[in-house]
């Protein structure tokens, strides 16, 4: 067939794609276009308008919200967190919530373990070539509330596409900044004899929730995930006993029970401060329908991870003060105090059984698997 | 959680064990066939609990344990093939073979995955026309239903791209081995509820007339252990040899007769080797001359070759024997951990040593206090 040059029209790049394509990550006008329609409307700020290749902050917004006295001493007393996390859970929606929660969540609350007040938050995306542009902008919608539920600003972004078959959809990671006040003294080292342990509610929510999709099992129930910002709930714990420079803080320690569930915060926390943990089985709170998956999966919901609860370690005397804020906080409702750390056996967690029997509540040895019968 | 929280009540356990105490009047060594029952009785404390005369030693009842690494060796050498799919129960994976594990072969490429059923194999079989899915059919006669059903149904659904490597091993030829083994020192047995559910009884009265040992069908719960040491232990003391049943509410004598059937028509017993034992005659299953094309070692001979011998360092075999306790072991807790098993019985959750490891270091440790102060929490 001939040519008709006279007909022809250079094609116009096709703007409106349905899945993300490499040209998404080039650093063009694509890309450009992806930010400027998809991410900049969902997380507008006067930071993120900055748009420069990295975003300043003044000093003055870090203490904001101090009382004028806090302000005095906020460069001699203060201290900044800084962490990162990066998320890949499969799938990307699932009972409860999706990655994007989840990456909001998880560096918040990784903020909130040291006794931090979150931030400002950077994300970086990694898109597979083929992922629906309808997810993406769902998962992105997430991101933006979850930043708006914790009240954390989103102030950095980056986004990156890789080849079809070198992702798993999209992964993200997010880094936060926050400040923890001056008088609290939150670390995975200071567990004392006599402490009480408190759990801030329901074990193995999040782990199940993933695990009945993953699996593909049909339990009569949906598990949700327990994905939430705890930050909210470790100011109000923190306020419930006031600590200060002089008295120390109030609080120990503090974990969120992410990967390896309570039995692993325990462990870390029992070998970090050089003591014992004791605790009780049946104080553990766990939802029946967690109990009952776990039961039929040869699971334990001690093992099972969370996204939305917290550990922590508080002297005797301040533990019905912090239990009971907690309690009213909705976050905290099913609050429990579960044990004490002990003197004896030093660095070992020791679970007294429902039968009144005691075992030792050892480091999950890797990836969490079935038992065959 | 109901049918649950009732069988690991305190109250009740206690007055198992308080019967138990008055019953014994002198040592008696119990075996626990099953390796859920030993995973209960250490997660639980029960182990502890149980009077200084009664001694529990852990029997060959877990399917990962006593798979032979020869077997594992052939599994590692299938998943590596680029045209096979290997699915398998989740234990598996991290059993070493001579050389590596199937996670490892995951990691360099295999396609390798877990599955709670092994119907879901012949799912993945339809899904991937251009592959061959090869199912590790391991387990006791709990498993065998399923694994049997499987086959059946690839059968009748002409799935050409599905095999079964097969490792099948039966409890009653266990038994019978152990008791005529001139070492053995077991009094009583407590037989695997989940087994018995499927096969029934019935099997075993042959052999408490010849060997003239109790036999108590027991199940898994802290209260379910509890009732079947009292039967066996006043079985002992009244100089009684029967078969009893402490798990009626799921096993009947006759046991699950469409399971039974369904195993029959698929698989025919076997000589089976057991890693840490040996070979026990007709310990096991093969598949039948009608479903031999399933059949993983016939698909692809070239794993026929493998022959792999069982390291010399590792006692797993008295454990599996209840000759030695996994404490007794020198490497035990030092060499030999679940992350660097050295044996069989270290890789399970469900093997000896594993859940000794996991639950019964507080031996060394002083009893905690019972008294945990309490909160509002009540």
């Amino acid at each position: 067939m001939p040519l008709n040059i006279a007909s022809w029209t250079c094609p116009r790049p096709l703007q409106n794609y349905p899945t993300i394509v490499m040209g998404h990550g080039s650093g063009g006008k694509m890309m450009a276009d992806l930010i400027q329609h998809l991410f900049a409307p969902l997380f507008d700020n006067d930071l993120l308008a900055q748009l420069g290749d990295s975003t300043t902050i003044g000093l003055s917004r870090i203490a904001d919200g101090l009382s004028p006295d806090d302000m005095r001493h906020a460069i001699r007393d203060m201290r900044l967190a800084f962490t990162t996390d990066s998320f890949v859970v499969s799938p990307l929606v699932f009972p409860g919530g999706d990655i994007g929660e989840l990456a909001v969540n998880g560096t918040v609350n990784d903020l909130a373990m040291s006794g931090a007040r979150p931030l400002f938050l950077s994300a970086g995306f990694i898109l597979e070539e083929g992922l629906r542009m309808e997810t993406l902008g769902q998962i992105a919608t997430s991101v933006a509330a979850a930043c708006r539920e914790a009240g954390v600003q989103l102030v950095a972004g980056d986004t990156k596409v890789v080849n079809k078959g070198h992702g798993d959809g999209l992964y993200i990671n997010t880094s936060g900044i926050g400040v923890i006040a001056p008088g609290v003294n939150v670390a995975p080292n200071r567990a004392q004899p006599g402490d009480a342990v408190i759990v801030s509610g329901t074990m193995g929510d999040h782990g199940m929730a993933i695990m009945s999709v993953r699996e593909g099992l049909e339990f009569e129930t949906r598990i949700e995930s327990d994905t939430a910002p705890l930050n909210g709930l470790v100011q109000a714990m923190l306020a419930a006993a006031p600590g200060g420079e002089h008295v120390g803080s109030p609080i120990h320690c503090l974990r969120d029970a992410t990967r390896g569930g309570l039995a692993a915060v325990l462990n870390e926390l029992a070998a970090a401060s050089g003591a014992g943990i004791e605790f009780e089985e049946r104080r553990v709170p766990v939802r029946p329908e967690v109990h009952a998956a776990c039961e039929m999966l040869g699971l334990d919901p001690l093992y099972t991870a969370n996204e939305g609860k917290l550990v922590a370690i508080v002297p005797e005397s301040q533990a019905e003060a912090v239990l009971g804020m907690m309690r009213t906080h909705p976050l905290g409702q099913e609050a429990a105090r579960i044990g004490r750390v002990v003197a004896g056996h030093p660095g070992l967690v020791v679970a007294r059984t429902a039968i009144g029997g005691s075992r030792v509540v050892d480091l999950p040895a890797g990836e969490l698997l079935p038992r065959i019968c | 959680m109901k049918y649950i929280d009732e069988y690991r009540d305190e109250a009740l356990t206690r007055g198992r064990l308080d019967e138990i105490r008055r019953t014994a009047t002198r040592p008696w060594t119990l075996m626990e066939v099953c390796g859920g029952q030993t995973h209960s009785l250490l997660r639980s404390g029960l182990d502890q609990l149980l009077p200084p005369e009664i001694e529990l030693v852990h029997g060959p009842g877990c399917p990962v344990c006593v798979t032979p690494l020869e077997l594992i060796d052939k599994a590692i050498a299938l998943a590596s093939r680029p045209e096979v799919i290997f699915v398998s129960y989740g234990d598996m994976l991290r059993v070493p073979g001579s050389e590596r594990d199937l996670f490892s072969v995951k990691a360099a490429g295999g396609n390798v995955r877990v599955v709670y059923s092994p119907l879901d194999s012949l799912k993945i079989a339809r899904e991937n026309p251009d592959k061959t899915v090869v199912f590790f059919g391991i387990g006791f006669e709990t498993t065998a239903p399923a694994n049997a059903m499987a086959v059946v149904q690839a059968k009748n659904q002409g799935l050409r791209n599905f095999a079964m490597l097969v490792s099948h091993v039966t409890v009653p030829a266990a038994i019978c081995a152990l008791l005529e083994s001139p070492d053995v020192r077991v009094n009583g047995f407590l037989a695997a509820g989940h087994v018995c559910t499927v096969m029934g009884y019935w099997e075993y009265e042959p052999l408490v007339e010849k060997y003239h040992v109790p036999i108590v069908v027991t199940g898994f719960e802290p209260v379910d252990i509890a009732r079947g040491v009292l039967m066996c232990v006043k079985q002992l003391e009244e100089g009684r040899a029967e078969v009893e049943n402490a798990y009626a509410r799921a096993v009947r004598r006759e046991g699950n007769r469409p399971a039974q059937a369904v195993i029959h028509d698929v698989f025919e017993p076997c000589d089976r080797p057991w890693r840490g034992i040996g070979v026990i005659p007709r310990s096991g299953y093969r598949f039948r001359e009608a479903y031999r094309d399933f059949d993983a070692e016939l698909r692809f001979p070239e794993v026929q070759t493998i022959a792999t011998q069982e390291s010399s360092l590792c006692m797993s075999g008295l454990i599996l024997q209840g000759l030695k306790k996994p404490n007794q072991c020198p490497a035990f807790g030092k060499e030999c951990t679940p992350q660097t098993p050295l044996g069989a019985t270290m890789v399970s959750s469900e093997g000896a040593c594993a859940a000794y490891y996991r639950y019964g270091r507080l031996a060394e440790v002083q009893t905690p206090n019972p008294q945990i102060q309490t909160g509002q929490a009540g």
